[in-house]
């Protein structure tokens, strides 16, 4: 079968689904950020696949500015995860329960 | 006879989710560099399918930007922080049972919908992608990409200020 637009996408929704899977049931900050970047990603797909199939420059656009702004994203988060782990000596979702109780 | 554009798709495509999986739920092994790794390789082949859709620039940005910088910025927290214990502890399985059914329904419903959905025709493209985007971006995007500059300044003196030895 030729590949399509719904092709792309359901590719896209698979990645999203995965990502989210991720963030669910991994207990690792940073493996918990690394299933956000697969939803990002995900996203993006679903975006260039629009872009191509409607021959529309616009989806490119926002892809650019998404994979930007997700550096920016990447950089403080990963900041804030080295900042909480020299004060806790953890990077486990588990340990972190000040605001829990 | 297929044409090569579309095995590539299913090539490319299959490597992704293959890939993607095995960065979230890797059965062998729960090394957060393992994770990272399949996370490269899962960006790298989605760069391929940019490509199959004429998308040449943003395949070089995701290869340079997603795969080269913020990457190596997980590798080196990574190498920061001693998650050694990651492996030790036990998976929760009632969150990964139940994250697991979630999951499924979602991508099941996702993909049923899709799936039955009217293909839309494929339309020629556009010629000269890349400069067509770069007028684009510099004309009618030019206030977003500035103030994404700004942002990224931004950014930058927040890490800075985070990673402060003494942080109040």
């Amino acid at each position: 079968m030729i590949p399509g637009l719904h092709h792309y996408l359901i590719v896209s929704g698979l990645l999203f689904s995965l990502g989210l899977f991720g963030v669910l049931a991994r207990r690792s900050l940073l493996v918990i950020y690394m299933s956000l970047e697969l939803m990002l990603n995900a996203a993006n797909l679903a975006l260039v696949a629009f872009s191509r199939f409607n021959n529309n420059l616009n989806g490119q656009v926002m892809v650019f500015f998404i994979i930007t702004v997700a550096a920016a994203e990447v950089a403080v988060g990963l900041a804030l995860i080295v900042a909480l782990y020299r004060k806790r000596q953890s990077a486990h979702v588990e340990d972190l329960t000040r605001l829990k109780y | 006879m297929p044409e090569l554009q579309d095995i590539l798709f299913y090539a490319f495509a299959g490597l992704t989710l293959l890939c993607g999986f095995l960065c979230v739920a890797n059965p062998l092994s729960r090394n957060p560099v393992t994770s990272a790794m399949f996370l490269v390789l899962t960006i790298i082949s989605m760069a391929g399918l940019y490509v199959l859709l004429h998308a040449f620039f943003l395949a070089a940005v995701q290869v340079l930007v997603y795969a080269g910088a913020v990457m190596v910025l997980f590798l080196f927290v990574i190498m920061l922080l001693d998650l050694r214990e990651e492996e030790r502890r036990k998976l929760n399985g009632a969150a990964v049972g139940i994250g697991a059914i979630a999951v499924g329904t979602i991508a099941g419903i996702l993909t049923r919908a899709l799936w039955h959905a009217q293909p839309l025709a494929k339309v020629a493209a556009a010629e000269g992608a890349t400069r067509s985007l770069g007028r684009i971006l510099f004309t009618q995007y030019l206030l977003p990409f500035e103030v994404l500059s700004i942002l990224l300044l931004v950014a930058m003196v927040g890490v800075i200020l985070l990673s402060r030895k003494e942080l109040k």
